[in-house]
């Protein structure tokens, strides 16, 4: 075998260095079959391909050298691709069939182009009939990965026989091709139903799983179907435990999408992931407990799957204990309690060998643990700590956190532990885990406070992280001046002045600011460091000295007295950021300047649901509102420019706000209707969107006749007509009512939509001349009170709550009743007020039987609205709920009341 | 099954003694259904198998996902693969890591390297069964002689090996004696193939048989 050694010093490939480096055995670099190698000589060599007379050995051996090339990442390019392309489908004239087996992996290889394709096919399909199991099963493998849709058609018969072929293995290779072909292919595919359900009941077990995988992504969009599938094997017997763990998988999502009909008794399906717990194989045991896990099953559901995860933590094998303990974590996030009982074996898993298994081990104790037992944990996980993987360290800090919370009166020990933690090596996001845990006990745990901000000053101290430091700095402004002694942080933050980067001497700055307005007796001493700031070479750093300086000592006009300059300071920029985007886009440039308080303090409430339900959203229910609302973005503003054009509506003040398009019309009728809710102080103004869905229909002078009986408070008046309405071009009918002044009424209204409908030719385009009147029901709807409410979230809702006046408050309790869940209850509750819900506290944590949630807003006449809710289960879902309201008006904290009351 | 969670919403706010805005609490649950097919209820499916050699090197790779698009990707992921496993002492047991949102399990037999990666909802035991597939066909491909030279010097034994075990991700075959069955060319021959797989499915049939009559 020529080998191309010469040269070898010039272009020695990558994958000979090995042997380079260990030029001193020389045994090695001689006996390495491919020393040497190189693209060019190997390319010369496949010539031998085309020699009338094959040299099989010789021939296998070059092919060999060019799947070696490949597999080391070697490209060829477009010529040497299709040259070798060419030569190797030469290699068919040979019935060797080991050589023939490294020609179909090498097509394979080469993915050749559509035009290439034509010329093997035929070899190929030759060996797909072929009398030679193994050929038909590798031809059929190889082929169905390089054609495309019309040639499967043509070889479409051969597949469907080879899939109930006797031979397991050539079933197989057509099933599995089938997979592949079902994502580009589906409705071909799907024609093969017959024979892929008869392979799902073949005794050999892969045909049977591959079977299975194939009949489910023909059916994956028929539920029906896909649960009828699932029934029929659940009873019946599954040969292979590759099959068995695919068919949990299918039962726990029939079981997921029907889970509202598992009370009644009957769970057949259950019992099929239970009986499977008791299966031979781990494999299976473990995929039926996994299952069982991520379900919503009672505690004695739950034991069994446990039990099996228990016994597989002592398992000698580490894949096993890994896969048992990470399916525990995952448990124990969500039901501690029963994982409480694997407390001992997971302590022994704790110095496994395995570092992923010892992490996981960890963070599960961290969950279950209880309080006499944190000291020890933390201690051991101090020794651990040393030799893990920053990832792994993140998983743990976060695992501390949630810990402390559980148990605020560890906080000492935990707070040392992240503070030591903070002083190790570590990247940017350990640190970042870690500061923010420390600011997350803080702001929980009032007794830790002190002690926690001064572990966070001696951080910054000696911290390489730009961005950390100014969090820090930030923080430390709003919680240190509160404390007991707030002269001993000043030294760690004018430090930072001295020895800092500009944007850490920036926040330094700002932070001195805040302790000097707050704390009077710090005032004079914080002058002379602010004075020396003026001197900084950085303009920002001077800029701020400059402002705070003058705010401080009240000379700017937005200091005239004390209360304003700390609002100037600690007041919460309430702009939602995305508007003032928006605002200063459309901003043109003119005369008046631009006037921050007229941007929409109203948070989109669009992409809020979406990020309280990801995904979860029904196709046609997003895609209904996609088409309502084309511009989610800025449409306050939108709103307000067109209703302002409109001279009816100019006097009517400012816009308040504007509800969601809300649908009239049942989907796909002849006419869709949709009303958006204009809230002005001393109007409302109905807008309804109207679009004709019938080409053969024109419509004229197109109104809404709004009959508000039911609404005493509200007489129209005026109402703007649509004069013509052609199909697919939507328009727009106005209606306005005034109401008294500032008051939230609240009605019903009923809405019958009148016109006059006039044929149209659709091929000329043209109207008839005469029209017929008609009319068209639409659904009636409220203006409830949420709709005085805006959604105004604020940053820091402790502080905005502090800062209200507590004359204000209004508390009260009440009843649910009976409620789907706790989540269910506060959603419900939040819809009826329409507000803001902050800090995260929308979201109920599963299986929680208490909940606190935040939620704030902007009610009609400017009024500041901030509630805090309290729900707590009784019995069996039985929901109460405290309510405690401030507001800037005591009158309206009544009011919500009354809303919540008769809501 | 589709009519349940609308009706069942809908009674909801009936048997409220308080009731709480009857049309949205219709309004919210509904919502929280989902119609879409969860993503993991899918077929078993590995992310890639490589043998890598005692100092990181390629032997032979086969990637069946598009998590690694490039080259230097790939590379990439072997190289931290590498490193992240260097450590262990994974002998006859196959060991386990998870990083990246990847599980990769993982075994040496001499110089030689073994991995098989899946994704992070994967069942970490059939990739284990992949792994111990591939490691046992490869023994006895190379007649026990396990190392690096010897695969090098069968590598295409080993390509075909690897193409024989997964397919674009689906695992075709576990069985180490089943794959380095296919691979060598035994039962090439149809007709002796069919026999074997009859005499199987008798001896099969007849074990099935007695089990039952024993239970």
């Amino acid at each position: 075998m020529p080998r191309s050694l010469a040269g070898g010093d010039l272009a020695v490939p990558e994958m000979a260095q090995p042997y380079m480096k260990k030029d001193d055995d020389d045994e090695d670099v001689e006996y390495s079959p491919f020393f040497g190698i190189e693209k060019g000589a190997v390319l010369q060599e496949a010539r031998a391909f085309h020699d009338p007379q094959l040299d099989v050995r010789r021939c296998s051996q070059v092919i060999t050298k060019l799947l070696y090339l490949l597999n080391q990442g070697e490209t060829f390019t477009k010529v040497e691709a299709t040259e070798v392309f060419f030569a190797v489908t030469k290699l068919f004239q040979s019935s060797d069939a080991g050589l023939r087996r490294l020609v179909y992996l090498m097509i394979k290889e080469l993915s050749p182009s559509s035009d290439e394709v034509i010329i093997v096919t035929s070899s190929l399909m030759k060996d797909m009939n072929s009398k030679t199991d193994m050929y038909r099963a590798n031809a059929i493998r190889v082929l169905c990965r390089i054609i495309d849709g019309t040639l499967l058609t043509q070889i479409e018969r051969y597949l469907k026989q080879a899939i109930v072929d006797k031979n397991p293995v050539v079933a197989s290779a057509a099933l599995v091709s089938g997979i592949h072909l079902a994502q580009a292919n589906p409705e071909t595919v799907k024609r093969w139903s017959n024979e892929v359900q008869e392979a799902v009941q073949s005794r050999a077990p892969l045909v049977q799983f591959h079977g299975l995988a194939l009949l489910h992504q023909i059916r994956q969009n028929d539920r029906l179907a896909v649960s009828k599938l699932v029934s029929s094997l659940t009873r019946g017997s599954v040969r292979s435990p590759l099959a068995q763990c695919l068919l949990i998988r299918y039962t726990s999502q029939v079981m997921r999408e029907s889970s509202m009909n598992t009370q009644n008794g009957d769970r057949p399906f259950f019992d099929f992931l239970e009986s499977s717990l008791r299966h031979k194989a781990e494999m299976v045991v473990l995929e039926a407990a996994r299952k069982i896990t991520e379900m919503d099953v009672t505690s004695r559901e739950l034991a069994p799957a446990i039990t099996v995860l228990q016994l597989y933590l002592s398992s000698s094998k580490p894949v096993l204990r890994f896969a048992a303990v990470r399916t525990l974590n995952k448990v124990a996030m969500t039901r501690p309690l029963a994982v409480t009982n694997c407390n001992v074996d997971l302590e022994s898993l704790m110095s496994d060998q395995n570092r992923s298994i010892a992490t996981l081990a960890i963070t599960t104790l961290l969950k279950t643990g209880n309080e006499s037992s944190v000291d020890r944990l933390i201690k051991q996980i101090t020794n651990f700590m040393s030799d893990i993987a920053d990832e792994f360290k993140i998983v743990v800090v976060e695992a501390i956190r949630s810990l402390c919370l559980k148990f605020p009166l560890k906080y000492r020990s935990m707070l040392n532990f992240l503070s030591n933690s903070l002083r190790e090596e570590g990247g940017f996001e350990y640190k970042k885990a870690i500061v923010d845990s420390i600011v997350t006990l803080i702001s929980e745990i009032p007794d830790a406070k002190e002690i926690g901000l001064l572990h966070l000053c001696e951080f910054i101290e000696d911290c390489e992280f730009t961005y950390l430091s100014s969090q820090i700095l930030h923080f430390l402004g709003n919680e240190g001046p509160r404390t007991s002694d707030p002269s001993r942080y000043i030294r760690y933050i004018y430090n930072r002045v001295i020895l800092e980067n500009a944007t850490v001497r920036a926040s330094a700055v700002s932070t001195l600011a805040k302790f000097g307005a707050l704390v009077d007796t710090l005032k004079p001493r914080i002058f002379v460091l602010l004075q020396r700031c003026l001197f900084d070479t950085e303009d920002e750093v001077r800029d701020r000295a400059t402002l705070y300086l003058q705010t401080l000592s009240g000379e700017v006009p937005i200091g005239n007295d004390e209360k304003d300059a700390k609002d100037f300071l600690f007041g919460s920029f309430d702009v939602p950021l995305a508007n003032l985007e928006a605002s200063l886009r459309t901003y043109e440039p003119s005369e008046e300047p631009f006037d921050i308080s007229l941007v929409s303090r109203e948070v989109r409430s669009l992409p809020l649901k979406e990020k309280a339900a990801p995904g979860k959203r029904p196709p046609a229910a997003a895609a209904a509102a996609a088409v309502a609302a084309p511009a989610p973005v800025s449409t306050v503003d939108a709103y307000q420019k067109m209703l302002s054009s409109i001279p009816e509506f100019s006097g009517f003040g400012r816009l308040f706000k504007s509800s969601e398009p809300m649908e009239l019309t049942e989907a796909e009728t002849e006419y869709a209707v949709s009303v958006v809710k204009h809230i002005y102080d001393g109007y409302i103004v109905l807008q309804y969107n109207c679009a004709n869905t019938i080409e053969e229909q024109l419509l004229e002078d197109v109104t809404v006749c709004v009959d508000a009986s039911d609404a005493e408070e509200f007489s129209e008046i005026c109402l703007k007509p649509l004069a013509s309405l052609p199909y697919n071009s939507p328009g727009q009918v106005f209606v306005a009512f005034e109401k008294p002044e500032g008051v939230p009424a609240v009605g019903k209204f009923l809405n019958l939509l009148k016109f006059t409908v006039k044929e149209v030719d659709t091929t000329t385009g043209e109207a008839d001349e005469d029209g017929v009147e008609d009319e068209y029901q639409l659904e009636d709807f409220e203006i409830v009170s949420s709709d005085y409410m805006l959604r105004v979230a604020v940053s820091n809702f402790r502080n905005a709550w502090e800062n209200m006046d507590p004359e204000s408050e209004r508390v009260d309790e009440y009843g649910l009743g009976v409620r789907e869940s706790l989540a269910e209850a506060v959603n419900a509750v939040i819809n009826i007020l329409g507000m803001q819900p902050c800090e995260g506290t929308e979201v109920v944590p599963k299986n929680a039987r208490s909940h606190t949630c935040l939620l704030s807003g902007v009610f009609i006449g400017n009024v500041k609205v901030l509630v805090r809710l309290s729900f707590g289960l009784s019995g069996p879902n039985e929901v109460a709920m405290k309510l405690a309201v401030r507001s800037d008006d005591p009158e309206v904290s009544d009011k919500i009341h009354e809303i919540v009351a008769s809501g | 099954m589709v009519g349940g969670p609308i009706s069942r919403a809908a009674a909801g706010p009936l048997d409220l003694p308080r009731s709480i805005a009857p049309r949205s609490s219709l309004l919210w649950p509904a919502s929280s259904f989902s119609a879409r097919p969860c993503p993991q209820e899918t077929c078993p499916s590995v992310k890639n198998i490589l043998l890598l050699d005692s100092e990181g090197k390629r032997v032979a790779v086969k990637y069946y996902s598009d998590d690694w698009p490039t080259l230097s990707a790939k590379l990439a992921f072997e190289k931290s693969v590498f490193a992240k496993t260097q450590k262990a002492n994974a002998g006859t047991e196959a060991e386990i890591v998870m990083f990246d949102g990847q599980i990769v399990v993982y075994k040496f037999i001499q110089d030689l390297h073994f991995f098989v990666t899946g994704g992070e909802e994967e069942n970490e035991l059939i990739l284990a069964s992949v792994l111990q597939g591939f490691s046992d066909a490869v023994e006895r491909l190379l007649k026990n002689m396990v190392d690096k030279r010897t695969a090098l010097e069968n590598l295409d034994l080993i390509l075909l090996c690897l193409d024989e075990i997964v397919d674009g991700g689906i695992v075709l075959e576990t069985g180490g004696r089943e794959i380095a069955e296919k691979v060598s060319g035994h039962g090439l021959e149809g007709a002796s193939s069919a026999e074997q797989t009859l005499v199987n499915a008798l001896t099969q049939a007849r074990e099935h048989l007695a089990k039952s009559l024993l239970m």
